[in-house]
């Protein structure tokens, strides 16, 4: 079996041939030693970090930046999706923390990219 | 960081009402303002940061999806990782920031410094500056700047603002779209409106190539099987109140369109990924000269514009495809900035031909502390196995081989200063050229 894929782990995006013949992959095109690696889970067990939004109740950020902490299965993506829109943030949040444990049993965790602000303060003097 | 006249949290303290001096004054807060004002501060420059929007990190909130920071932080990270990152470094600094503030007003006074006025939160501030730092960014081509006919419907957006729907209020803007244009951008919300459920039917490039990076094209719409239509365009929108097709038409290498290939397709949102173009509404007024490649203004490789005084980086400078490399070079100003000394400077042209789209910075400062000279530049056309030259008359300073160079793909060559002087004849400029080799 024989394919080609543009390398998506850095921008230089190489494009790469890559073969199976007898269990034994082959692989060219590759600029560096992740382009391989990338070409060959690609070609058996293909996975993406999956970027999204978590709803929360705070109307001053009502959607809460979130990316997987390691990869998810490709195939994985929308199903994942789904776990994702049925959450609701009602709590503070500090970057990393984890917000879907585990995600479909995957050893995947949903993590957030960024602080949750804290609600403004009105203020005395306007 | 101090918090001043910032509406949403309790500030420590205000400007005051009475004019308050600054030894750098940064404009905008999103990723080139956040790392020229931590460059600033470390180099001991009362610094200023103001941001228009309630919150610092510019448009990298927005920017949820990841591949920022593989040269900063040698790691994959989203773009509010990425901000919250550089406004973690800035809290541990004593750099001023005022969010929610507008800069109405920029004036050279005679003494050389600047005077700014500000609209805060608690009305109209003065303010003076020994430099000034753009970092203002850049906007996104709108439909006007396109040319497309029809009715004026709702549902025709950028990408950007499509992105900030989505990402930022959490509100979808379509459910079926057409994009047309090929950016990042585009490529990049035409996935992110198919993992909330929307239909995006196609994206189209009205160009032979893709416009953005090619990693984008694989990861957004060939794992998604959205198809990508390369030399077509959208010719005309229909819809009372909210649009309900467009007509898309093949185009030839002159972008002209080729009669009887007209498709109408039935969608809600027309999705506009069509270049972005840097924001100098503020340069303009203290006389600072552009470059009409780059639509940003000139400056030398301390970023120093041609008023003295006056910086500029991230995309207010040249529209950037790397946020790292809006870092590097914000990190540049920011330090430039905070050493400032008004001698005069002993600029020498970067001169270039025909095969660039652009090549920034514009000129190099012989007599300057900062030795590293970043060149940045694009091709206009895809080229194959090319050798860029930098040289003074006959004499080659740096030289190297490109496999391919892509318009959508800037190219970085480094120097430092002492290579150019150990040749004979720079003091009429450096050129850089472009070569086929085998």
């Amino acid at each position: 079996m024989q394919k080609e894929i543009i390398c998506i782990v850095c921008p230089r995006g190489c494009h790469m041939n890559v073969q199976i013949l007898d269990n034994a992959i082959t692989v060219e095109g590759n600029a560096c030693k992740r382009g391989r690696e990338f070409a060959i889970l690609e070609m058996t067990a293909p996975k993406r970090s999956l970027t999204t939004t978590v709803r929360t109740v705070y109307s001053h950020f009502p959607v809460l930046p979130v990316r997987t902490d390691t990869q998810l299965p490709k195939d994985l993506l929308l199903e994942a999706m789904k776990v994702i829109d049925d959450t609701i943030v009602d709590y503070m949040v500090k970057m990393h923390d984890v917000i879907i444990k585990d995600i479909l049993g995957t050893g995947c965790n949903i993590i957030a990219s960024c602080d949750l602000p804290r609600i403004p303060e009105e203020r005395a003097d306007i | 960081m101090i918090r001043v006249g910032f509406c949403s949290e309790r500030p420590k303290n205000m400007i005051p009402k009475s004019e308050n001096t600054y030894d750098v004054t940064i404009i905008g807060g999103g990723p080139a303002g956040l790392s020229a004002a931590l460059s600033s501060a470390k180099n001991n420059a009362k610094t200023l940061l103001i941001e228009r929007e309630a919150k610092l990190g510019g448009i990298l909130k927005q920017c949820i999806h990841d591949g920022f920071g593989l040269i900063m932080f040698k790691q994959k990270l989203t773009g509010p990782e990425y901000a919250q990152y550089y406004i973690n470094m800035l809290e541990k600094t004593d750099v001023e920031v005022t969010c929610s503030t507008f800069v109405t007003e920029m004036k050279r006074k005679e003494d050389g410094t600047f005077h700014l006025v500000l609209v805060t939160c608690d009305g109209i501030r003065h303010i003076c500056s020994k430099t000034i730092v753009l970092a203002t960014g850049c906007r996104e081509r709108s439909a006007k700047q396109i040319f497309i006919h029809g009715t004026r419907p709702a549902g025709i957006l950028t990408a950007g603002t499509a992105q900030y729907y989505t990402n930022i209020l959490g509100q979808m803007p379509a459910k079926k779209c057409v994009i047309l244009g090929s950016g990042d951008i585009g490529l990049i919300m035409a996935r992110r409106l198919t993992l909330e459920g929307a239909v995006v039917e196609g994206v189209y490039e009205a160009k032979k190539d893709l416009g953005g990076l090619l990693r984008n094209y694989s990861q957004c719409l060939m794992d998604f099987n959205i198809p990508l239509h390369t030399q077509t365009t959208c010719t005309r929108v229909f819809g009372e109140k909210r649009l309900s097709a467009v007509e898309v038409c093949a185009v030839d290498d002159d972008m002209n369109p080729l009669e009887g290939s007209e498709r109408i397709i039935e969608c809600d949102s027309l999705i506009l990924s069509v270049g972005l173009i840097p924001e100098n509404e503020l340069a303009e007024k203290l006389g600072i000269v552009t470059d009409k490649e780059t639509n940003g203004p000139a400056a030398d490789h301390c970023h120093q514009t041609m008023v003295d005084g006056v910086f500029v980086c991230g995309n207010a400078f040249h529209v950037n495809d790397l946020v790292d490399y809006v870092s590097l070079g914000a990190k540049t100003a920011g330090k430039c900035a905070a050493l400032y000394s008004k001698k005069i400077r002993k600029l020498i042209p970067i001169l270039h031909d025909g095969y660039f789209a652009y090549c920034v910075p514009q000129f190099i400062d012989m007599s300057a502390n900062e030795k590293k000279v970043d060149i940045y530049f694009r091709s206009r056309k895809k080229e194959d196995k090319i050798q860029v030259t930098l040289s003074a008359g006959d004499e080659v300073i740096i030289s190297k081989k490109y496999v391919q160079i892509r318009p959508s793909e800037m190219e970085l060559l480094q120097i430092d200063i002492g290579e150019i002087e150990k040749i004979n004849n720079w003091k009429n400029g450096v050129s850089i050229k472009m070569e086929k080799v085998e």
